[in-house]
């Protein structure tokens, strides 16, 4: 126990618990429900060390904890209050759950003599959370409080990470109680597996030695269990192949020449013909997400696959796998590369020879083609600009939709925890607050929110929480005056019926920025491409808004649609290599 | 295929939401779900029926199993086990005639009658959901004034045990 043996309120003891955590930040919104503890958060102010964030809406705070977590591997802590503070939160909690992001969201509650009474900014936040949570509580005594937030903390952070909500009563935080808090816990339910079982590690390695054509597929499993550098001695050892999911994009260096591109729908050629025709796949840390199959039934026909993941319900839910191994990515890589070391053996040398030339084959299609000459910006562009500005480095979040593909694509990632941003959910809004998150965890690294004009409008409220704590994030809005993911899919799909995905009445983005107190700029024109971005790198202690307005009919390619298989891409019409229709045998 | 999973989860409020709801999200099936308090009243012990494909059967005891409350299930279905249900029926008795003849049936299938009124015998019966199906079939639907179940209640034979 820790030696702090005082009798305090429910308030202060949910402190003096995140002051146990090392909780560095709390991003958070006052109301009824929580006025205790944000009274305890203002008279311990001078003693404790955690700054509380105050955000301008509560999806914007749940996102700040999320851009946090993922840029430090540390849980996000977020305060909000009962009814409406909850269900704004929702979004950022359903966001994180999906990506597997640790967070522990405090939920304000009415006093528990109403519950269930209709009170004023009362609802059932343990019942609407449920679906989308690792876990959550309803603290019903003050007793049982600082053992909550130790089992909460416990919860987000361990196994396959997720966010834990913990609601806590009004009364609650006045009541008094003895405050005591465990130095460790142990619970009978939940005991999180780490080391993969030795026989199924031998059966891995034994079939990883005999690939002919053998793919490695990561995901964001590798950056949560910061297994960059096992990652990258089991790849570089074997001399393998390797595609990364747009989650685990930074866990492999994508500059190294054994990185093929994302997979994926909007992953290289290269990436999804070499899963098509693999004769054995290694899915690491990577949960079969449909994005990335495709049709199911057409994926990576002719492979023998390895699956590695923390939760077993990942292993065989999309795709059958042929050997499972349920453990922490971290441990179950040492141990497989061990036991490929020692085995003395290595990979069949003439097979991975032919294997490369047919893969640098498919890599001739130049599968990223864009019109690099035209009169109007192009959006990759921009990025393929950053890139080269920033040498990669810095932390890029994003928000939902084709300028994220883009980021994805001409944004090469040697590290992991740069890349921040919405796989699962895929929620528009999240790349301002999560950018929030990342610049005050690394206040002295450039930090980049490319985003578009209508994923901008859905949390823009945060340019004033930016202001307010003097954030200098960089924004790249790439405006093409369309929902540029919904207007691609109707000029595909629903033979150009732009049904509601053309964004009029557009905010002058420039004033709008100023307003707030940043800078504000708007650029026309592909050759100020280059000194516009140089400028905002520049300032370095100002909030700069970057409005680039982009090509409107630009699309992303390669693309796989819905329902097709993996190897049955489109790429670029305009690219001299296309159309590629290619069906192998 | 139909299965019978027994859970041992913690006696929480919310604990049983948490399975129905991933029930309900995942769009598992479910026949019946019983639970009450174990012998250690910080442990509930839940009975569900469920059918699928070995594939959703597998999803549905992983996804189980991932429940932070869930401290251990099992599939009694995978070796030999006991199924038993509770069967409460009303049956109107208002003819003599009537009567002899469901005392008789009773006897036949081991129930007793628990309450007689006037109009009404109600009889309790325990068994496999077939047994309880066969009596209801066994009586006139006519008479039927109402039945309550209690969804099956599982265990699994000999040795095999579902224990902390």
């Amino acid at each position: 126990m820790a030696n702090e043996a005082e009798i305090l309120t429910g308030a202060e003891i949910l402190v003096r618990c995140l002051e146990q955590e090392g909780v560095e930040f709390i991003f958070g919104y006052p109301g009824g429900s929580v006025l205790h503890i944000y009274d305890a958060l203002f008279t311990r102010d001078h003693a404790n060390k955690i700054q509380h964030i105050l955000v301008r809406h509560e999806q914007g705070a749940t996102h700040a904890a999320d851009g946090y977590a993922r840029a430090t591997g540390k849980p996000g802590v977020v305060l909000v209050t009962s009814g409406p503070g909850a269900t704004n939160a929702v979004t950022g909690i359903a966001t994180a759950y999906m990506d597997s992001i640790p967070m522990v969201v405090i939920t304000g509650q009415v006093p528990t003599t109403l519950i269930g009474n209709d009170a004023f900014q009362e609802v059932d936040s343990v019942g609407i959370t449920r679906p989308c949570v690792k876990h959550n509580f309803l603290v019903n005594d003050v007793k049982n409080l600082a053992m909550t937030m130790k089992k909460a903390f416990y919860i987000a952070t361990t196994g396959r990470p997720g966010p834990v909500v913990v609601d806590i009563p009004k009364d609650i935080t006045a009541h008094k109680t003895l405050f005591a808090y465990p130095d460790s816990i142990e619970l009978r339910s939940y005991k999180p597996v780490l080391s993969g079982h030795p026989g199924q590690i031998r059966k891995a390695a034994e079939l990883i030695l005999s690939a002919k054509r053998p793919v490695i597929y990561t995901g964001g499993g590798v950056v949560l269990s910061n297994a960059t550098e096992e990652l990258t001695q089991f790849t570089r050892l074997l001399r393998y192949p390797i595609t990364q999911t747009l989650m685990g994009l930074g866990a492999y260096p994508a500059t190294d020449k054994q990185f093929i591109g994302m997979l994926g729908m909007h992953g290289t050629y290269e990436a999804n013909m070499a899963m098509h025709e693999c004769d054995v796949l290694v899915a690491i840390g990577a949960r079969f997400d449909d994005r990335v199959t495709g049709d199911v039934k057409k994926f990576c026909p002719h492979a023998k696959i390895i699956h590695i993941d923390i939760d077993p319900s990942s292993i065989s839910k999309n795709v059958r796998v042929d050997i499972p191994i349920v453990g922490d990515v971290k441990h179950v890589l040492i141990d497989l590369t061990k036991e490929i070391r020692d085995s003395g053996r290595s990979p069949g040398e003439d097979a991975l020879t032919q294997w490369w030339a047919q893969i640098h084959n498919w890599q001739e299609k130049h599968c990223l083609y864009y019109d690099r000459n035209s009169e109007l910006i192009k959006p990759q562009a921009v990025i393929e600009t950053l890139y080269e500005l920033t040498g990669g480095d810095a932390f890029i979040t994003s928000d939902v939709g084709q300028h994220q593909m883009w980021a994805a694509q001409f944004y090469k990632f040697d590290q992991p925890r740069r890349w921040i941003n919405s796989g699962g959910l895929g929620t528009m809004g999240f790349g301002l607050p999560a950018a929030i998150g990342v610049k005050l965890a690394y206040p002295d690294r450039p930090v980049f929110c490319i985003t578009g004009e209508a994923s901008i409008q859905m949390c823009i409220q945060e340019l004033s929480t930016c202001k307010q704590y003097d954030l200098p994030i960089k924004i790249i809005c790439l405006n093409n005056r369309y929902m540029g993911m919904v207007r691609q899919w109707q000029e595909m799909f629903y033979d150009k019926r732009y049904s509601h995905s053309y964004m009029d009445a557009l905010p002058d983005f420039v004033k709008l920025a100023e307003s707030y107190g940043h800078l504000g700029r708007y650029i026309t024109k592909p050759e100020a491409v280059r000194s516009a971005l140089e400028e905002a790198m520049a300032i370095q202690d100002r909030l700069v808004f970057m409005d680039f307005i982009t090509d409107p009919a630009e699309n992303v390619f390669p693309m796989v649609a819905a329902g097709k298989g993996q190897h049955e891409m489109v790429l670029s019409p305009l690219s001299p290599q296309t159309p590629v229709e290619r069906e192998l045998a | 295929m139909r299965h019978t999973i027994s859970v041992l989860l913690e006696n929480e409020a919310g604990a049983l939401s948490r399975v129905s709801g991933l029930f309900s999200a995942r769009g598992y099936n479910i026949e019946s779900l019983t639970v009450a308090p174990t012998e250690d009243p910080s442990l509930s012990r839940m009975t569900i029926v469920t059918y699928g494909s070995d594939e959703v059967i597998e999803q549905i005891t992983k996804q189980l199993n991932k429940l932070v409350d869930v401290v251990k299930l099992l599939d009694l279905t995978e070796g030999a086990h006991i199924e038993r249900e509770l069967l409460l029926i009303k049956v109107n008795v208002n003819q003599p005639a009537v009567c002899d003849d469901l005392k008789r049936m009773t006897d036949i299938f081991r129930g007793r009658v628990i309450d007689v009124s006037d109009a009404c015998y109600t009889i309790e019966l325990t068994g496999t959901g077939d047994k309880l199906d066969a009596f209801i079939k066994a009586v006139n639907p006519k008479l039927i004034v109402e039945t309550v179940r209690s969804g099956v209640s599982g265990i699994a034979r000999g040795n095999r045990t579902l224990r902390t």
